[in-house]
């Protein structure tokens, strides 16, 4: 076939995966600063005729938006550092020993895949309500932790793994205790990793959305994503512009958090799936 | 979420030595291991086995309900559950849909990504955007896209001559592929990117050498590109289909399952089974019933795939 042909071909094909990958996102954007004059108008405007910023101004006075953003802040990070500390030291016994431990918690996190999440949530509600920790901030934590837990160590155990071990044979041999080779040779590598880790946790944990629908009940410990769930359902139906800001601004923190994370998820992430 | 098979260390890892050393070693490791597996055990691994047995049980989220031993009760009442097996048949139209649609595009996206196009920055960045955003943002987005009086698309159809006001989430027969499509374009991002690291794999040598052979673009795909990208389709179409048949917060904010029931995905049904007709025990019938299903479709799916493709070690 004639090359220029193939080449507009691709760059045909190309451009429909913009448009379809990007319109919808360059609609929440324009509708986000358009005047509810021009939204309810029955004009169509890829951009807004005069853009306005009252719609921003009525997301952030509406009343919880803030507080639910604080929660979903406050569940995420509590979320994220709990996991953190728990995977590091899971994640390198994961990677360095072999045995069955290893097989079994690699085979768990495929497993636990299969298992509908409501197989978990019933039995997680009974236990948390019977010690009040339903419809409280603290049970989703408890609940985002198991949830994302498995991941975080799997992933982490990859880094560890990409990391030869004859570095800390090295250190042994100089006669550096295991601590001081962990802490001065191998964490250091392992940083990047820890980071990327430590952000797809927080992702997580920031998106979700089922197990915090099922647990909170009080419109004050709202996440976000319930929040915003609320508005758009028979009860509350909301002006469009207001909800499209706040749906904008409270994806900012994983959108940014995954543009760092690009790199790593295509290359760190996958190849071993790939050499395997 | 991507949960492909675990990464092989670079170098073997240290080979148990013999005597007290050894079991120095295993100490270390399991005072290392036990923080993390504590909370996995008790609050996933226990709980998970609970709910598993409480498919037996007449269990309901009223606070004063003496929980009683019934049998399989619960599963044969799910056998005349219209209802509910309607429930199964439109996950199952989901999934496969979902599946074959996500897995189609990302290939296509990632081939097109592996090849010397301009844009290819800017279309990666693009195309991770769906996986970043949270589920409900997604769903409210495409609320406003799909909206019958002032959304893009209708305006679309409308100019290129076609009808008017079309109710995409509210009519009978529409509204399922019309969530199919946003099922779609929300994991396109995992298909791309892990196809294109499998694509990236792939040595450029081989495929130059078939083109100098004479292989043809489409020859060089079957015979080169394909087999040695198969283990990562395998992987990644076997993970979406249980994501896709497992999810929940896209379709429930944009249609709640509606109209009369015609997106009412199985997890959508479990969820309103449990928490708002509060039948914990039924609802822990179905997600059993979920299970075996994806454990079959599974093992059927992969013993097709990998038979006689297992390299020896």
């Amino acid at each position: 076939m004639n090359r220029t042909l193939v080449k507009t071909l691709q760059y045909l094909a190309l451009f429909g995966f913009l448009i379809f990958l990007g319109f919808p996102l360059i609609w929440l954007l324009s509708t986000a600063f358009k005047s509810s004059a021009e939204i309810n108008s029955l004009a169509v405007n890829l951009f807004p005729v005069s853009p306005t910023l009252e719609n921003f101004t009525a997301a952030l006075n509406r009343q919880g938006l803030l507080r639910s953003a604080m929660n979903s802040l406050i569940v995420a990070l509590v979320t994220t550092l709990i996991v953190t500390l728990l995977s590091v030291p899971g994640a390198y016994v994961m990677a360095r020993f072999q045995g069955k431990l290893r097989t079994i918690g690699t085979g768990y996190v495929l497993i636990s895949q299969i298992f509908p999440v409501i197989l978990v949530i019933i039995p997680l509600f009974f236990i948390l309500r019977s010690v009040g920790l339903v419809d409280s901030l603290l049970g989703l934590i408890v609940v985002h932790v198991v949830y994302t837990l498995p991941f975080s160590l799997w992933m982490l155990q990859g880094y560890v793994a990409s990391i030869p071990f004859d570095i800390e044979e090295a250190g042994s041999i100089d006669g550096a205790n295991k601590f001081n080779v962990l802490r001065q040779l191998v964490f250091p590598l392992l940083a990047p990793g820890l980071v990327a880790t430590a952000m797809f946790t927080f992702v997580s944990s920031y998106n979700e959305f089922f197990f915090a629908l099922v647990l909170l009940q009080s419109p004050e410990n709202y996440t976000l994503s319930v929040a915003l769930s609320t508005f758009v359902g028979g009860e509350g139906k909301v002006a469009i512009g207001p909800l499209a800001a706040g749906a904008l601004l409270s994806s900012i923190p994983s959108v940014i958090f995954f543009a760092l994370l690009q790199k790593r998820l295509a290359g760190g992430l996958l190849t071993g799936a790939v050499k395997g | 979420m991507t949960a492909l098979r675990p990464q092989r260390a670079h170098n073997p890892p240290p080979k148990p030595r013999a005597g007290g050393l050894a079991r120095a070693r295993r100490n270390e490791a399991a005072a290392l291991v036990i923080p993390a597996l504590i909370p996995v055990v008790l609050l996933s691994v226990i709980p998970l086995l609970i709910g598993i047995g409480m498919a037996f049980t007449d269990s309901t989220l009223a606070r004063n309900h003496e929980t009683s031993f019934v049998g399989l009760q619960n599963f044969i009442n799910l056998g005349s559950d219209s209802l509910f097996w309607q429930s199964f048949g439109i996950g199952i139209i989901w999934s496969v849909s979902v599946t074959v649609l996500q897995f189609l595009g990302g290939l296509s996206l990632a081939l097109l990504l592996n090849s010397d196009l301009k844009f290819k920055g800017l279309t990666r960045l693009l195309a991770l955007m769906p996986w970043a955003m949270p589920p409900v943002v997604v769903a409210i987005m495409w609320q406003m896209i799909y909206s019958p009086t002032n959304g893009p698309l209708n305006w679309l159809i409308g100019t290129l001559g076609g009808p008017e006001r079309i109710n995409w989430l509210g009519d009978f027969s529409l509204a399922l592929p019309a969530v199919i499509l946003v099922g779609v374009w929300v994991g396109m991002p995992q298909n791309t990117i892990t196809l294109l690291a499998g694509l990236q794999q792939v040595p450029a040598e081989l495929s130059e050498a078939a083109a100098v052979d004479g292989a043809g673009a489409w020859s060089r795909f079957k015979h080169v590109t394909f087999p040695a990208i198969k283990p990562v389709i395998i992987s990644i179409t076997s993970l979406s289909f249980i994501w896709n048949f497992n999810s929940f917060g896209i379709v429930y904010v944009m249609t709640e399952g509606g109209p009369g029931g015609r997106t009412m995905l199985p997890m959508l049904f479990t969820y309103l089974e449990a928490f708002k007709s509060r039948h914990t025990g039924s609802a822990a019938a179905m997600g059993d019933v979920i299970v075996l299903f994806l454990i079959v479709i599974l093992v059927a799916y992969l013993w097709r795939q990998l038979r006689g493709e297992r390299i020896p070690k």
